[in-house]
């Protein structure tokens, strides 16, 4: 692998890299708001039966 | 809080189609840079950092003024809406800035040999506009969430905006090294038409991924506001 390319392998990577962490980022906020919505429809659940 | 989402035409689109949309341009973008588009004759492969370089630069510009217009938005109309939109632009403009910094170092180093010159004025000012959002985060996260931080953020963001042509415009007008430019001062392409074709679709293709970007955080901060209500109704 030529300097040139070694530099544009690396451009490339650092965009791919930032756009992978940025969709990590943004699943384990996801996974964060499925798991609070789950808390609160089991409280609302709790709630109903409890009257 | 109101959390309702705007009801532009461009903000119909659901965002799995947007999102499929921009990462099958993506890839279209990565086989017409490397594949399709010619090697150049002056800088050879390195010159290909260009097809996103300058893309992930125009996009962190367009991101900056986005906030900059939702700021103005916010001022003028007093709609709170519009500072959440106004802080996810600003947010994604710093994350394409810190891209257009990376991949202009990688090229720079490539084409000049350094990774950074302090002489040059467009890389300065480029930074200076980086730096000048930066602390809007500083500014934004030391005041208590309300309308006195919405105001205060807004007005920040709308300095910075004067930052952006004068960016954009120093790497036309600098003197100090020969930064590539798309069109020369007449006017004319200064590439082959299909690199041109190649930026062009590398540009729309990065536009939209950001713009896929911004919806999916405007979603996911609009829900979490949602269900902090939620929760605060049922405590």
């Amino acid at each position: 692998m030529s300097s040139g390319e070694k530099y544009v392998a690396a451009a490339y990577g650092v965009v791919f890299v930032a756009v992978l962490v940025y969709v990590v980022i943004i699943a384990a906020k996801l996974a964060r708001l499925e798991r609070e919505t789950a808390e609160l429809a089991e409280l609302a659940r709790k709630r109903s039966s409890g009257g | 809080m109101s959390t309702s989402s705007p009801n532009s035409s461009a903000s119909k689109i659901p965002v799995p189609a947007l999102a499929t949309i921009a990462a099958a341009l993506v890839g279209l973008s990565i086989v017409l840079a490397f594949f399709v588009a010619p090697e150049d004759a002056d800088q050879g492969i390195s010159q290909r950092i260009f097809y996103f370089h300058v893309p992930v630069a125009l996009t962190a510009y367009a991101c900056f003024g986005w906030g900059a217009l939702k700021a103005l938005l916010l001022l003028w109309k007093r709609d709170e809406r519009y500072d959440l939109e106004s802080y996810v632009a600003i947010h994604l403009g710093t994350i394409f800035g810190v891209l257009t910094l990376a991949t202009g170092s990688i090229w720079a180093r490539a084409s000049w040999g350094h990774w950074w010159v302090w002489e040059s004025k467009q890389l300065v000012l480029f930074l200076v506009l980086f730096l000048f959002y930066s602390a809007y985060f500083m500014l934004r996260f030391s005041i208590d969430e309300g309308p006195r931080r919405a105001n205060v953020s807004a007005v920040y963001a709308l300095f910075g905006v004067v930052l952006i042509p004068i960016s954009f415009l120093a790497i036309r007008l600098a003197d100090d090294f020969i930064h590539p430019i798309v069109f020369n001062d007449r006017n004319e392409l200064n590439m082959d038409g299909t690199m041109f074709f190649t930026f062009c679709v590398c540009w729309l293709a990065i536009t939209l991924l950001a713009y896929s970007f911004y919806r999916v955080e405007l979603l996911g901060k609009r829900l979490d506001a949602n269900l902090r209500d939620l929760r605060e109704a049922l405590a």
